[in-house]
This record gives C-alpha cells, sequence and structure tokens, in this order.
C-alpha cells in the first residue's frame, strides 16, 4: 500500500509541475492542487500505514507498533484546510484577474519586469 | 515561568484584528491602529528585558509537557526579532494613515497588518516546526492579500508572481516537515536537536535539510530563487512594501539562522561552502543588479537580495562572531531598509514618481527630507558611527578571523556597489536640478506635514541610537549567537521547563 501511494505522490507531483509550467493561470492553479496534495499524501505516509488499528494506546499492553500514528493525521487535517484557503484565494485573484485584463495568459503578466 | 508574557506578541495582534473587524472608519482605524502597534512595542521591550534578565523564556501550549504539547520559546534571538519588529510597527501603522484611498481600504489594510504581524511573531516565537508552518501560511495569507490591496492592474500582476513562487516555497517546507517527521518522529525543535545531535546519517537528514534550505531561500530571497521579490516588492503600495521590505525576508532568514544552528549542524563541510557560495553571489547578483535600475523601488527591492547575502555569511562563518554579526546585520538592516522605502514614499508624495530621472532638486526644496534619507543610506552603505558600519566591521572581522578570505573580499566589494546606489538616488533626488519638462508641470508643492515624516524619524532615531550603542546591542547579538552554537541551555529550558 505505501508502495502505490508513494507512486500515486510521484505522479501527481509531475502532473502538478506539468501543470505549473503552462501558461494559462487556471492550469497554474490546478498545478498547486495537485502539487499540494501530493505534498499531504506524503506527509501523511511519513508515519507509515497501519491499517485496522485504532490510533490511540490502549492500556491492554500491546505493543506500540501496532498503532496508527495520529499526529501526521493531525498535520494533514490542517495542510489541507490551509491548502483549501489558499486555493480559494487564488482562484478569487484570478477571478479580478481576468476582470481587469480580460486574460488568462501568464505572458501578459511580462510588464513588472521592465525599467 | 507565567505562560502570559511569551505569548503577548501574538495575542495583541489577535485583538486588535478582532477589534478591526467591526470598524468602518479610516480614523477610527488608524488611531486603533498605532495604539495597538504601541502596546506590541512596550510588550517586546518587556520581554526583551525579562530575556536579558532570566534567560531563555518558554512554555508549552495546552498543558502537554514538550515536546508533545506546542512549545513557545523566546530566546535572546526571538527577542531581538521581536523588539525590532515592533518598531517598525509602530512606524508604519503611522506611515499607513496617507494610504491612498484610504476611507475604504483603511480598515482592511489594519486588519490584514495585524494578521501579518501576528505571524510574523508567531514565527519568532514558536519551538515547534509544523507551527512555524502554520505562522508561515497565516504570514503569507496576508501578505498575499496586502500585495494586491487596491486591485490596480500592476498590483495584480505583481501579486500572481508573489503567490506563485511563495506558494511553492511553502509547500517545499511542508514536504521537508513529512520527510523529517517520517525520520525522527518529532517536531518539537529542541527535541529534535536533541535527537539529531548524535546522529551520524547525515546523508538522509540533508534530504530533508535542502528542502528547508529552499523554503526559507525563497522567502529570504536568495541567490538563485530571488526573482519573485523585484517582480512584486514594487507594484504594491507603498506602505506595504516598506513592511514587507523591513520584515518579510528576514523572517526567512531568521528561521535559516534557527534550522541551521539548532539541529541541521551533521554536515558541516557540505553546508557552510554551499552556504558561503549562496551567501557570495546573493550580495554580488543584488548588488549589481541594483547599479542598473533607475527606478527607486527596484533599486531598493535589489538592495534587500543584496543584503540577505551578508546574514547569509554570518551564518556560513558559523563562529559566535559571525552569527552575532549576521543577527546584528539583520537588525540593522530591517531598520534601514525599511526607512529608505519610507522616504521613497515620501519622495513620490512630493513628486509623483518613483522614476530617479524624473525627480530632482529635493535637497533645495526639503533639507529634512534629505538629512531623513541620509541616515538610512550611509548606515546601509556602512558608513561609521551608524549601526551599518558596525553591522559590517563585525562580519568582515569574523570573515578574517575564520580565514575566509574571498567571501570577505566580496562583502567588502559589494559595499562599494551599495554606496554606488546609495550615491545614485541621492545624486538624482537632492542633488541633481529638477528636469524641466517636469519644472512646467508641476506648479503644486507638495509640503510634508509632521505626522508624513514621523515614521522616518522613527527609524532614523532608532538606527542612530543602534550605531551609538553599538557595544550593547552587540553583547546582546553576541550572547544570541553564543546560545545559538550551544545549543544545551535552549534545550535545557524547552525539554525540562523552567
Amino acid at each position: 500500500m505505501e508502495i502505490l501511494l508513494a507512486i500515486l505522490v510521484g505522479v501527481l507531483y509531475t502532473a502538478g509541475v506539468y501543470m505549473l509550467l503552462r501558461r494559462s493561470i487556471l492550469k497554474f492553479i490546478i498545478g498547486i492542487i495537485f502539487l499540494s496534495n501530493a505534498t499531504n499524501l506524503l506527509v501523511f505516509l511519513s508515519a507509515g500505514i497501519v491499517p485496522g488499528n485504532p490510533a490511540f494506546l490502549e492500556s491492554t499492553g500491546n505493543e506500540i507498533s501496532t498503532y496508527a500514528d495520529p499526529l501526521p493525521q493531525a498535520l494533514v487535517l490542517t495542510a489541507v484546510v490551509i491548502g483549501l484557503g489558499i486555493v480559494v484565494y487564488l482562484l478569487a485573484v484570478k477571478y479580478r484577474f481576468f476582470n481587469e485584463t480580460g486574460s488568462d495568459d501568464l505572458d501578459q503578466l511580462k510588464p513588472t519586469e521592465k525599467e | 515561568m507565567n505562560m502570559l508574557p511569551v505569548v503577548l506578541p501574538i495575542l495583541i495582534p489577535l485583538l486588535f484584528m478582532i477589534l478591526h473587524l467591526g470598524i468602518r472608519r479610516a480614523r477610527i482605524a488608524g488611531i486603533l491602529g498605532i495604539a495597538g502597534s504601541l502596546l506590541l512595542l512596550v510588550s517586546a521591550v518587556f520581554i526583551v528585558l525579562e530575556v536579558y534578565r532570566s534567560g531563555i523564556l518558554s512554555t508549552v501550549a495546552g498543558g502537554w509537557d514538550a515536546p508533545f504539547g506546542i512549545s513557545v520559546v523566546i530566546d535572546q534571538m526571538s527577542a531581538l526579532f521581536l523588539l525590532v519588529t515592533s518598531i517598525i510597527v509602530v512606524a508604519i501603522s503611522i506611515f499607513a494613515l496617507n494610504f491612498p484611498g484610504k476611507d475604504r481600504y483603511l480598515p482592511k489594510f489594519y486588519f490584514f497588518f495585524f494578521s501579518l504581524i501576528l505571524g510574523v511573531n508567531g514565527a519568532f516565537i514558536t519551538g515547534d516546526i509544523f507551527n512555524l508552518y502554520v505562522w508561515f501560511e497565516v504570514m503569507l495569507l496576508s501578505s498575499f492579500v496586502l500585495i494586491t490591496l487596491g486591485f490596480s492592474k500592476e498590483q495584480l500582476q505583481g501579486g500572481i508572481k508573489y503567490m506563485a513562487m511563495n506558494l511553492i516555497g511553502s509547500l517545499f517546507f511542508l514536504a521537508g516537515i513529512g520527510l523529517l517527521y517520517g525520520k525522527t518522529g518529532t517536531l518539537n525543535m529542541a527535541h529534535l536537536a536533541q535527537i539529531l545531535m548524535d546522529d551520524d546519517q547525515s546523508l538522509l537528514i540533508n534530504s530533508s535539510a535542502m528542502l528547508f534550505f529552499l523554503a526559507f531561500g525563497i522567502k529570504a530571497a536568495v541567490f538563485p530563487l530571488f526573482f519573485w521579490l523585484p517582480a512584486s516588492y514594487h507594484t504594491a503600495n507603498i506602505t506595504v512594501t516598506s513592511l514587507f521590505a523591513g520584515i518579510l525576508t528576514k523572517v526567512g532568514v531568521y528561521a535559516l539562522i534557527r534550522f541551521f544552528t539548532l539541529f541541521f549542524v551533521q554536515d558541516p563541510l557540505f553546508w557552510h561552502t554551499h552556504l558561503f557560495l549562496i551567501a557570495g553571489l546573493t550580495m554580488l547578483i543584488g548588488g549589481m543588479a541594483a547599479t542598473s535600475k533607475y527606478e527607486t523601488r527596484q533599486v531598493l527591492s535589489y538592495h534587500i537580495i543584496s543584503q540577505i547575502g551578508y546574514m547569509l555569511m554570518g551564518l556560513a562563518i558559523f563562529t559566535p562572531l559571525g552569527v552575532a554579526g549576521g543577527i546584528f546585520f539583520a537588525l540593522h538592516n530591517m531598520l534601514a531598509k525599511t526607512n529608505t522605502f519610507v522616504v521613497a514614499g515620501l519622495i513620490n508624495r512630493m513628486r509623483g514618481t518613483y522614476s530617479l530621472k524624473e525627480v530632482g532638486g529635493l535637497f533645495k526644496e526639503s533639507p529634512l527630507l534629505a538629512v531623513l534619507f541620509i541616515i538610512p543610506a550611509f548606515a546601509l552603505a556602512g558608513i561609521p558611527p551608524l549601526s551599518g558600519f558596525f553591522a559590517k566591521f563585525i562580519l568582515i572581522k569574523a570573515g578574517f578571523e575564520g580565514g575566509h578570505y574571498l567571501i570577505t573580499g566580496v562583502a567588502l566589494f559589494v559595499g562599494l556597489l551599495t554606496l554606488y546606489s546609495m550615491i545614485k538616488i541621492w545624486n538624482e533626488a537632492f542633488l541633481k536640478k529638477m528636469p524641466e519638462e517636469r519644472q512646467s508641470a508641476s506648479t503644486v508643492k507638495v509640503r510634508l506635514k509632521m505626522i508624513d515624516v514621523l515614521p522616518s524619524v522613527i527609524l532614523g532615531t532608532v538606527t542612530i541610537l543602534m550605531g551609538i550603542f553599538a557595544s550593547t546591542v552587540f553583547d546582546f547579538t553576541l550572547q544570541a549567537a553564543e546560545s545559538l552554537l550551544d545549543p544545551v541551555v535552549y534545550i535545557e529550558s524547552v525539554m525540562n521547563g523552567s
């Protein structure tokens, strides 16, 4: 399962980077979504996957390694919420930008580099 | 240690954020904003005195002992950064009173201003890497809003570039946290330091260290990662730019110093060579790019980059003197850089342009403004007895003592470039006569009021004081550097409580 998810992380990173390199702003935002989901999965994987067991210790004296580690899950939960907020804000800025310029093209951004 | 004073730097901005939610009138928002900033300054002074007297302050949130609860730690370096940040906050909260379209934007500005400060102060006092990530995001989201506040086409363009690079930076940060947690099983900085102290798998740790370096490098705008900064800083409102120039990149530097002194110390050969290389190139490229520009804000933006190189140089030398020099330089630079941007804003108010070719004759018209410019400009160039001289002197002394002649040579050369760009602004804006076509166009003379120049006066005074009392400040930064390079006390006070 870990290997499968690791491959998925790789695929998501690849797709994300590819989307970042497109010229459209919307595709750029989709790229960010891919990358942030890939990173979330990476964090989730960092503690390993323990299927079918609770996250908290009971007093019955079982091996610690049989329990799932709750911390990465909590981290991912936080990161997902932050990612959602950022994507919403990016979409709002993109909408505003489209209203101002009538364009979705990142090449239109060149003027700020000028002297 | 009582919990309250330690978390004051984040409680006060949070309180004033909430207060600003319900305010629609620009005037009340302004008064409340200044009051909040002053309160923050008082608390920062209190914290610095407390740290000076009794050493590192630490507490844990939620009643869980470290390393399980989120640690809040204020050591000497955090305290100094908190103090300087709050001085800048006071100056900017006054400077913001002239925000364009202020009836509409001022209450919003102060709301996001305080949420930015919340993120910055949170990043300075936290002792937990995931918590640091959350504070970075708080800071980042507020800065996104601030940089586009006004919604002009140019601001949106600059804003998108700023967001693109910084979002990728925070994804690197999160990936680094994930990998580091997978290897060590902890997020607490002191606990990490304890675990990594006698770790010999430097190769495995280096992969996360590099992810963190990329993340903070993007924030700090170091050499190959700085392109977002000159592309976006000059598009935002000058109030916002002054704030960002002073504070944001230095949070990246702070995080770099913290991480690479506390726990990424297993592979000094690789990291110090790497940091020297990056520091030298950052100084040189930033300094050279600044000389080629003729727009005040762009000259100053490239300058931010060049000065980040000096701070990294201090970190790379990695002796108490070097790190102390790096911290001293960062503190001096935060104040002086904000001040130069504030003065650029004042020039713009008098002349209506940022282009150096179109302004001139300001020395005759407003000698006060000339003095206000010359203080931070000379400080940045490193003229004694201002703060920048001592900052560079410490770094260069540390460089020679450590035998790093090449980087020291580069630092001295870039000092010349800095002086050149400052003289360029001085000549073009103040000394030369006003261009004739502009002379006829601008008949209306704008006079600066006391309240307009007050932020610059405050920052300039602090710069001068930092030069006069350089030995006191240096003692404190040396203390900070010593405790950074020998983190036993830090680990002790976090892990065992105090």
